[in-house]
C-alpha cells in the first residue's frame, strides 16, 4: 500500500527496432510509426479520461538502431523514471529487457512478438502480452476452416525459423480441430529482391508448377512470416483453391476494415490523427497503453505492482471494440482476445467460432490452454 | 383457428427455444386488448423506422430515414419523431402525421443517443465521435453549446427536474454529471467498462448506468455521486462475455427495472428497492433497447440480430408476442396516440 501513490504523471516507455520490416505487397509495408502510433492514440484517450482524474500520460519512444542493446535502453528509461514499458522487439531482445527490468520492478507489455515460448517455457512474471501467439492465430484460422468444412489442407511452409514455428502452430491446430494435412511442402527462400523491373512474369509460371500434383485438398494454408512467397499464391495455384494463413484469409488482431462493435469510432480517431489506417501492431500497442490507463484510473496508482494485481484480478475487463470483454490469462499474462479473419479488404469472420466450447471462456479455445501450459510464473 | 395456427408457427420459427411461451401467449394475445399507442422502432441497417400499432401489435408503416438510425425520441408535444442518423451526422425531425422528414437538427458529428429537458425545448445529444455533448434549442433548431466529456459519449439521462444531465463515455468508463444551468461537469463517477445507457428513477433517488463490456449496472446516488450498488447478472449456461448490459427501463413507481442484456438474449427484471434480479426473460437475439406503452402494460424490446421486437407483458413478466421489423432494430419510442 505504501508504494501506491495518487499518480499525477505517468510516463510510459516504448522500445522498438529502428529497421522497417519489408513485405511483398507494397501496401503491406509498415509505416515508420507502425505500433507506436496506436500507443499515442491511447495516450490521447487516457489523457481525456485523465483530465477528470488529474492524471497525465506521456510516451517516451526509443528506437534501437542496428545492434543497440535492449538492456542499456531499459536502464536509460529507468533513469528517466519510467516503470511501465511497451515493447515491440523480437523474443530474445524482449527477454533481455524484461530480465534487466525485473530487479527495478518494471512492468513490460509485449505488443509485437507472437512466439508461444514467451508465454510458455520462457514466460516472465513482469511481461504482459497484448500480441497474440502463433497458436492463437492458427487456432482462429483452423476453427473457421473446419466450420467451413475445408478440412483437407495443403500446407506450404517457408524456410526461415519463424515460418517453421508458424507451420508447427498450424499443424497443431489441424490436429486439435480435426483438419487433415494432405501434403506439406517447403518453399525455399533462394534470396533475391521483392521488387524487380521484370515483374511477376516468372512467378506466374512458377507457382502453378510448385502447387501441381498435390493430393485432393480444400484449401492451401501458407506459413510465410518472412514475406517470401505467400502473397504470390492466391489465383496462381494449379488447382483453383482458396489460400489462407500468411495470405488470402489471414488471422489478425485488427484490420483497417474492421467496423463492428463501435470500431468505426476508433478507426476514425486514428485516421484523423495519423492519416493512415490502424494496423494490428497499432492495435496491440493501443491495447497495452489503454490497459495502463485503465489500471491507473481504477487504482489511482502508477505503481507497476498495483497495476499488475489489478490487471490479473477479477475486476479487470477491457473494452477494445471486439464485441466482448478482454481479460488476462493469469497463468501466463496473455491477453484473451477474439481474432479477426481478414481477406485484406473485409472481415470474413471472427473466431472463436460458434460451437467451440470451453468451461471458462470460449476465448481460451484459441492458443495453449491452462492445463497444457508450461509457464510457471515466479 | 387458421389465424391461431399461423401466428403460432410464425412464433415458432422466430422464437426457437421460446416455444414454451406459445400456449400461454396466444390466448392472451388474441383475447386481450391493448390501448392503441404507436411505437416507432429505428432499424440501424435498413435505414428505416418501423411504425407499430400497439393494439394489433403489427407494423403498419415503414418510414425511410437517413443513414444508420439509432437513438429515437418524440418531441414533448408528440408532433415529431426525432431520430439520430449517425452516418449523416444529424438528427432528423419527422412529422408523426405525414411521416415526412421536415427538418434536421445541428447535432454535431455522429449523434447516437439524446434526451430532452422536461419542457421539450432543449435537446442534449451525445456525439460519439467527438467527445462532446451538444446542446440544441429545439424550437429555433440551433446549437446552444457543447460540453466536453470523456471518450465516446453515449448514454444520456436527465434528472426529472431537468437540472442534472448524466452522460456516459464508453472508453473513459465514466458517468459525467453535468449541471444543465452552468453546463459544467460537477462530478465524474467511474463505472464498469463501456457504459452505454443512463436512466433516472422518476423520484430522482437513483440513476442506473449500464456497462456493456463490464456486464453490470451501477446504481448511482445522484446527490453523493457514489455507486451505491452494482447489479451483476449470472445466467446458468451462459458465459460471462455474452452478458452485456445495454438498455434500461424503470417503471414510473420505481419498483421494477428492466435491463436488456444484449447477446445474452435476455431482459433481466430487477427489484427496484433491493436491486436483486428477480427473473430473466428470454427475448430475441441481441436485445438493445426497450420502451413501455404509456399505460405500462407492455414493454417492447428491440432485438438487433433477430430483426424483431419482443412484447413483454409487464404484470405477468411474460413474452406474449414477437413482431418482425426492419433489419437490425436498435432504438424504440412509444407515443400516446
Amino acid at each position: 500500500m505504501s508504494a501506491s501513490t495518487d499518480a499525477a504523471e505517468i510516463n510510459i516507455g516504448y522500445l522498438r527496432r529502428a529497421e522497417p520490416k519489408s513485405a511483398l505487397s507494397l501496401i503491406e509495408v509498415p509505416a515508420a510509426n507502425d505500433g507506436v502510433a496506436g500507443a499515442r492514440l491511447a495516450i490521447d484517450d487516457n489523457n481525456t479520461t485523465g483530465t477528470f482524474l488529474n492524471q497525465q500520460f506521456s510516451l517516451e519512444d526509443v528506437r534501437l538502431v542496428g545492434g543497440a542493446d535492449a538492456v542499456a535502453a531499459t536502464s536509460a528509461l529507468v533513469e528517466r523514471g519510467v516503470s511501465l514499458v511497451i515493447v515491440d522487439l523480437p523474443a530474445d531482445a524482449l527477454l533481455k529487457a524484461a530480465d534487466a527490468g525485473a530487479a527495478r520492478k518494471l512492468l513490460f507489455f509485449n505488443v509485437g512478438a507472437i512466439d508461444d515460448r514467451l508465454r510458455e517455457e520462457d514466460c516472465r512474471a513482469n511481461v504482459i502480452h497484448t500480441a497474440p501467439t502463433r497458436s492463437m492465430l492458427a487456432d482462429a484460422l483452423a476453427q473457421y476452416l473446419v466450420w467451413k468444412q475445408w478440412r483437407r489442407w495443403l500446407l506450404v511452409v517457408g524456410s526461415h525459423a519463424e515460418d517453421k514455428l508458424y507451420g508447427d502452430a498450424l499443424r497443431r491446430s489441424a490436429k486439435r480441430f480435426g483438419a487433415r494435412i494432405v501434403q506439406e511442402k517447403v518453399f525455399e527462400d533462394t534470396g533475391g529482391a521483392r521488387r524487380t523491373d521484370s515483374g511477376v512474369v516468372q512467378i506466374q509460371r512458377q507457382l502453378p508448377v510448385f502447387t501441381q500434383g498435390a493430393p485432393a485438398y480444400d484449401v492451401l494454408v501458407a506459413a510465410d512470416e518472412s514475406e517470401v512467397f505467400a502473397s504470390y499464391l492466391p489465383y496462381r495455384t494449379w488447382d483453383p483453391r482458396p489460400v489462407a494463413g500468411s495470405a488470402g484469409l489471414v488471422p489478425t488482431t485488427w484490420d483497417g476494415s474492421h467496423d463492428q462493435w463501435g470500431a468505426v469510432q476508433l478507426q476514425d480517431r486514428f485516421m484523423r490523427k495519423f492519416s493512415r489506417r490502424l494496423t494490428a501492431r497499432d492495435m496491440q500497442a493501443w491495447t497495452a497503453a489503454r490497459m495502463i490507463g485503465e489500471s491507473a484510473s481504477r487504482t489511482r496508482s502508477a505503481d507497476p505492482k498495483v497495476m499488475l494485481d489489478f490487471l490479473t484480478g477479477p475486476d479487470f475487463a477491457l473494452a477494445a471494440f471486439k464485441g466482448q470483454r478482454l481479460t488476462l490469462r493469469d497463468w501466463n499474462l496473455q491477453l484473451r482476445q477474439p481474432i479477426l479473419l481478414s481477406d485484406g479488404r473485409m472481415i470474413v469472420s471472427v473466431s472463436p467460432q460458434e460451437g467451440f466450447m470451453h468451461q471458462v471462456s470460449e476465448l481460451d479455445t484459441l492458443g495453449v490452454d491452462r492445463p497444457e501450459s508450461q509457464c510457471r510464473l515466479k | 383457428m387458421t389465424e391461431k395456427t399461423n401466428i403460432g408457427s410464425f412464433l415458432l420459427s422466430v422464437a426457437g427455444a421460446r416455444s414454451c411461451l406459445l400456449g400461454l401467449g396466444m390466448v392472451a394475445l388474441i383475447g386481450g386488448q391493448a390501448s392503441a399507442f404507436t411505437a416507432y422502432v429505428s432499424n440501424e441497417k435498413s435505414n428505416t423506422i418501423s411504425v407499430i400499432d400497439t393494439d394489433k401489435f403489427k407494423v403498419v408503416k415503414t418510414i425511410k430515414v437517413g443513414q444508420r438510425p439509432r437513438g429515437i425520441g418524440l418531441s414533448k408535444d408528440e408532433k415529431f419523431i426525432l431520430v439520430a442518423v449517425g452516418d449523416d451526422d444529424t438528427i432528423e425531425m419527422i412529422d408523426v402525421r405525414t411521416h415526412e422528414i421536415v427538418a434536421t437538427l445541428p447535432s454535431g458529428p455522429d449523434p447516437e443517443l439524446f434526451t430532452q429537458d422536461p419542457a421539450g425545448k432543449i435537446l442534449y445529444v451525445a456525439n460519439e465521435n467527438d467527445n462532446t455533448v451538444t446542446i440544441i434549442d429545439l424550437e429555433r433548431r440551433v446549437p446552444l453549446g457543447e460540453v466536453q466529456v470523456g471518450v465516446e459519449p453515449e448514454g444520456m439521462g436527465l434528472s426529472p427536474d431537468g437540472k442534472t444531465l448524466v452522460a456516459t463515455s464508453e472508453t473513459t468508463n465514466m458517468a459525467h454529471f453535468i449541471d444543465t444551468l452552468t453546463r459544467r461537469i460537477v462530478a465524474n463517477v467511474l463505472v464498469d467498462a463501456r457504459p452505454r445507457f443512463a436512466e433516472f428513477k422518476r423520484d430522482a433517488s437513483e440513476v442506473w448506468v449500464s456497462s456493456e463490456i463490464g456486464g453490470t449496472v451501477s446504481v448511482i446516488d445522484p446527490v453523493k455521486h457514489e455507486v451505491k450498488k452494482k447489479i451483476t447478472f449470472d445466467i446458468p449456461g451462459l458465459r460471462k462475455e455474452a452478458i452485456q448490459a445495454v438498455g434500461i427501463s424503470i417503471t414510473r413507481d420505481g419498483k421494477t427495472g428492466f435491463v436488456a442484456l444484449g447477446p445474452a438474449n435476455r431482459v433481466a427484471v430487477i427489484n427496484g428497492a433491493t436491486h436483486e434480479v428477480q427473473k430473466y426473460l428470454l427475448v430475441g437475439q441481441r436485445v438493445w433497447h426497450m420502451a413501455f406503452t404509456p399505460d405500462e402494460k407492455y414493454l417492447l424490446t428491440t432485438n438487433g440480430v433477430s430483426n424483431d421486437d419482443s412484447i413483454i407483458d409487464v404484470a405477468n413478466l411474460k413474452i406474449i408476442k414477437t413482431i418482425q421489423v426492419g433489419e437490425l432494430p436498435w432504438g424504440i419510442v412509444i407515443s400516446q396516440q
